[in-house]
């Protein structure tokens, strides 16, 4: 197990540089979105609209946070599920996407995606919100501040504890050690 | 007969689904400590339990939620027969609920209609289920329920030639298709026997017993023991990157059944087990 550092917008070397089973720690920029941010992404790709972030080289991180305390940052912040995800994301990676953090299994499609943009699918420790919360130095309401916890959210985070689990070679972790 | 105020039944419940939130119980954390020692030095296992560890020592810490997701409130409330309450119960825990969600800061996960997903805000309306025992208490269990574990769980009915094995079978393939989406190492409950609604409940109540506590029926005790071996046999290990800690325990609830059936309902649970319960 090698531990990298990356720093995201991430470059197309960065994610090449990454192998399925490395430990990763991120820093940098990246966006919260999950099921109903990404169901309007889906909106406006099928009317031929821009999205509200532009997505070139970014990483989005499946999250829906609790509300921050007074005084904190951001609430306990964990993955979730990224299958849930899976029929959207193709066509996000063809507009630029570099990069999705979340937990869990992917499908067959996502993987091909990742090899055909040269995109990476990395996992953070499901539960570990509280964890989590703690590598976020800021975050702001990019749009969608009416689905609560499901808006989307600008993070700065540092040393992100991550681990590759789909790499743009087009290995899944997941199932390099699987039984049958 | 004891009068039981409303008022503070309702606080109670609010401080409940708080301390459920952010205190992962004890006997949780600790096998989540004994899990670590037994994975390879170096692997992502053993890092990924370390995180685990550390992350519910931040939350208890800092009173801050030990998971993001937590929850749709599932309230077990056991109402001793001499116990009176003259207000409307469901009122009262769905006003505890709305209360601690809020005054907790935790986050509000209830979709108002399956189909049309608009969330409530408050993270009402809560599961409640109601038992009458002898007494003039009332116990008080909120069990909050995370997504991607629930997700993964379901109820399916066998002919009863399917046996213990044929139970043993579908659980092995249940958690070995669930692979790392339940945020393994999980904890299973399972209900067998009974209706669907009747096994589905004995899932989730089998959930609320202690890691390393004895099922007082030896059938059901054996039947824990052989599917923890099988499912920690799979190689899916703590957060699916691989290991021998799949399962953290199995916990069986049986119950008398038709002749015909052998309901099994297997409700996954994360290792971010949270229940709290308290006794008024």
């Amino acid at each position: 197990m090698k531990t990298v550092r990356i720093t995201s917008p991430l470059s197309p070397e960065a994610c090449r540089s990454l192998e399925a089973g490395d430990r990763v720690l991120l820093s940098g920029t990246v966006y919260t979105a999950r099921d109903a941010a990404h169901a309007r992404f889906a909106e406006l790709i099928k009317a031929g609209r821009p999205l509200p972030v532009e997505l070139e080289g970014q990483v989005i991180y499946y999250a829906g946070p609790t509300p921050a305390m007074p005084g904190r940052v951001i609430g306990s912040a964990g993955p979730t599920t990224a299958g849930r995800m899976d029929v959207w994301t193709p066509a996000l990676l063809e507009r630029g996407l570099r990069g999705m953090i979340g937990k869990g299994l992917r499908s067959e499609e996502v993987r091909e995606a990742c090899m055909k943009y040269g995109a990476v699918y990395l996992g953070a420790t499901g539960g570990a919100a509280a964890l989590l919360a703690r590598c976020v130095t800021e975050c702001s309401v990019v749009c969608y501040e009416d689905l609560g916890c499901e808006a989307v959210r600008r993070l700065a985070v540092r040393d992100m504890p991550l681990a590759v689990l789909i790499d743009v070679f087009g290995n899944d972790f997941y199932k390099m050690h699987q039984v049958k | 007969m004891r009068h039981i105020d409303k008022e503070a039944f309702t606080e109670t419940v609010a401080a409940l689904c708080i301390k459920a939130c952010t205190c992962l119980p004890e006997d949780v954390y600790d096998a989540l400590l004994a899990a670590r020692e037994r994975e390879a030095e170096g692997s992502l296992a053993r890092c990924v339990l370390e995180e685990l560890a550390e992350n519910a020592r931040i939350a208890a810490e800092e009173g801050v939620p030990v998971c993001q997701d937590t929850g749709l409130a599932i309230v077990f409330l056991e109402i001793g027969r001499e116990a009176v309450l003259d207000f409307d119960i469901r009122d009262a825990v769905c006003e505890g609920v709305r209360r601690g969600y809020g005054d907790g800061y935790l986050r509000k996960s209830v979709a108002k209609h399956p189909l049309c997903r608009e969330n409530t805000g408050d993270n009402t309306p809560p599961v409640v289920h109601m038992s009458l025992t002898e007494g003039e208490h009332i116990k008080i269990t909120v069990a909050p329920k995370g997504g991607g574990s629930e997700n993964m769980s379901s109820v399916k009915v066998f002919p009863p030639a399917a046996g213990r094995q044929g139970v043993i079978d579908h659980v092995k393939e249940c958690v070995r298709s669930a692979g790392a989406n339940p945020c393994p190492p999980i904890i299973l409950g399972i209900g067998l026997g009974g209706t669907i609604e009747a096994a589905a409940l004995c899932s989730k109540k089998a959930l609320l017993r202690r890691l390393g506590s004895e099922n007082p029926v030896p059938e059901d005790a054996a039947l824990e023991q052989d599917i923890l071996r099988e499912v920690n046999s799979l190689n899916i290990g703590p957060a699916g990157y691989g290991g021998r800690t799949t399962c953290l325990g199995v916990f069986v609830k049986s119950i008398p059944c038709h002749i015909a059936s052998l309901p099994v309902a297997v409700t996954f649970q994360c290792h971010a087990a949270r229940h709290a319960e308290a006794v008024l």
